[in-house]
């Protein structure tokens, strides 16, 4: 256990990215460790989803932009021209902020990627369907409407809903963007439980507005501010004793 | 006066002019199915123009020539669409380009279209009057109309469908074809049958391509390549549009008057019932994708 901790799964150096000629992102270095789960904060506008996307090349997709620093996902650079990119999203999964589950049933949903590489076997995709819930907690809420539209559930259920969504992916990496930004505390709290036992398979990146939420759940903290990596650091330090004047005025809400 | 008298004024006007609209086109449509009414009987829908002054044949016409130009105009406004909206970086010079000359297209006059038409497809390709000629030029006054409802359809879904599919490792092609389309799917249907409708409607792009005049139709014959038979699309093909145009201009008394009358009556109901067909695929269908 001691041993795998110590392993990085994503490693990223001298990270920039523009919007045309708007640099969102300088010079940022992190490091994240396997199986932890890391919580990106900061000011609205600071760069935390950019810098996220970068992690499963969402940028490449809103066409403007230009990324250029190090990736390293498992000994592999992320940019790299004959990296797959099918494949290396299907490996480091992505969570939105607005649950954007597909118009069709919730087992049609969660069986999607795997129906899509080709899985036909229905006992297997029924297995893969209802690992996936129940790894997202939200196998009880559901196990009896599989063919119900995933569109009927509610904002906390479509969360989870889509968080089996990419687990059934068979990810390593799993990057969430705000996920519970648009819940109630009590789906919120569920999602969260969610996260840490996840965390025993899966190395998480997690972004969030919350501070309460980074202090409960998460293992580092990566604070960011006007797209500079300020500090990073065990939660526990970030918390009780941060390096940096910014991050310390960040937590106490001196501004942001 | 106080802001809440004149918002009471001006929503009171509004909703006026409003039912004032309403009552015209309704006293409108009314007028002309009650006029052409008593034109209509068994008789009417199932003869031949030459010989029982009927419409059967012209009514054949326009339902063929209809469906061939959506088999033509489909296929092709879809790929412009998807291209446009899910393949081209919509900022790029030539995605509003594109966008403007599909306008520029949309509101080109029918009898240009048709005209055209005459010039290209009957003369120089040497397609005469031909239920061929008239699909293609129909095609031409089509594309922009179902390429721009397309468009609009498949630009209702919110780009985090398809960010969320390919962020789950799924190709670009799959995620359009199993998630946007079918969501896209009720907009898409009734963009296609509101523009059946226009089509249906046409007459000033198939005057001079389609043709003025329906031989009578050997509905028994269906060797495609017959004169006689309804398939042959090298045969000249009057439609109901055209048919009600044509009566009126050679005039042929008190039965021409019958005979337009209820070509007209038949042309809007079967418009009516497009539109009836298309509110169905917008709100049921709608309902069932349930965004
Ligand atoms: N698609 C885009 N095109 C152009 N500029 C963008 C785009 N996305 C983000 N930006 C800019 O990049 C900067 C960082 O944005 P980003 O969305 O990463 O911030 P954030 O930290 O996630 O903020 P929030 O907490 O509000 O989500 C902002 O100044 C934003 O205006
Ligand atoms: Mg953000």
């Amino acid at each position: 256990m001691a041993n795998k901790q110590q392993q990085t799964e994503i490693t990223t150096r001298h990270v920039n990215v523009y919007y045309g000629a708007k640099q969102a992102l300088f010079d940022v270095n992190l490091a994240f460790p396997k199986y932890q789960l890391t919580a990106l904060i900061g000011p609205s506008g600071c760069g935390k989803s950019t810098f996220l996307r970068c992690l499963n090349r969402g940028n490449d997709l809103l066409g403007h932009t230009r990324v250029s620093g190090e990736f390293q996902f498992e000994g592999r650079d992320i940019y790299d021209q004959a990296v797959n990119v099918m494949q290396l999203r299907s490996q480091v999964g992505m969570v939105y902020q607005q649950p954007t589950p597909f118009p069709f049933s919730i087992f049609d949903n969660v069986s999607f990627s795997q129906r899509m590489s080709g899985e036909k076997n229905p006992h297997k995709l029924a297995a893969i369907v209802e690992k996936s819930l129940r790894q997202a907690a939200i196998w009880d809420e559901v196990k009896d409407n599989l063919q119900q539209s995933a569109l009927a559930l509610s904002g906390g259920q479509q969360q989870r809903v889509c968080l089996a969504s990419v687990l059934a992916a068979n990810p390593k990496v799993i990057l969430l963007d705000e996920p519970t930004s648009a819940l109630d505390p009590v789906a919120t709290a569920k999602v969260e439980e969610t996260l840490q036992q996840l965390k025993a398979n899966y190395t998480i990146i997690m972004v969030t507005h919350n501070m309460q939420q980074a202090s409960r759940i998460s293992d580092q903290v990566a604070f960011f501010l006007d797209g500079k990596l300020i500090e990073f650091n065990a939660t526990k330090k970030i918390f009780l004793h941060p390096q940096e004047q910014m991050t310390s005025d960040y937590l106490n809400g001196k501004f942001g | 006066m106080n802001r809440y008298r004149v918002n009471q004024i001006m929503t009171g006007i509004l909703n006026g002019v409003t039912l004032l609209v309403v009552l015209f086109i309704a006293a409108f449509i009314l007028y002309l199915l009650a006029s052409g009414m008593t034109a209509i009987n068994w008789r009417f829908l199932t003869t031949s123009s030459e010989v029982g002054l009927g419409i059967r044949d012209q009514l054949f016409n326009s339902l063929y020539l209809l469906l061939l130009t959506q088999l033509i105009s489909l296929p092709i406004a879809l790929g412009a669409a998807m291209a446009l909206t899910l393949y081209v970086d919509k900022r790029s010079k030539f995605a509003s380009f594109a966008q403007g000359l599909i306008q520029i297209l949309s509101s080109l006059p029918s009898i240009i279209v048709g005209l055209f038409g005459f010039l290209i497809l009957v003369l120089k390709f040497n397609l005469g009057f031909s239920i061929i000629s008239g699909a293609l030029a129909l095609t031409f006054f089509n594309l922009p109309i179902l390429t721009q409802s397309i468009a609009v359809s498949l630009q209702g879904v919110p780009d985090e469908v398809m960010q969320s599919g390919l962020a789950l490792g799924i190709s670009k092609w799959h995620t359009i074809t199993k998630i946007i389309l079918p969501e896209a799917m009720p907009g898409i249907w009734s963009g296609i049958v509101i523009s059946a409708g226009r089509v249906f409607g046409e007459a000033a792009t198939l005057i001079y391509t389609a043709g003025q005049s329906a031989p009578t139709l050997d509905y028994t014959n269906w060797n495609p390549l017959n004169p006689a038979s309804p398939l042959n699309i090298f045969r000249p093909a009057e439609t109901l549009a055209v048919h009600i145009w044509k009566v009126n201009t050679e005039s042929l008394g008190q039965d021409a008057a019958t005979v337009s009358r209820g070509t007209i009556v038949i042309l809007i109901l079967v418009v009516l019932l497009f539109n009836l067909v298309a509110r169905y695929f917008s709100t049921t269908m709608r309902k069932k994708v349930g965004r």
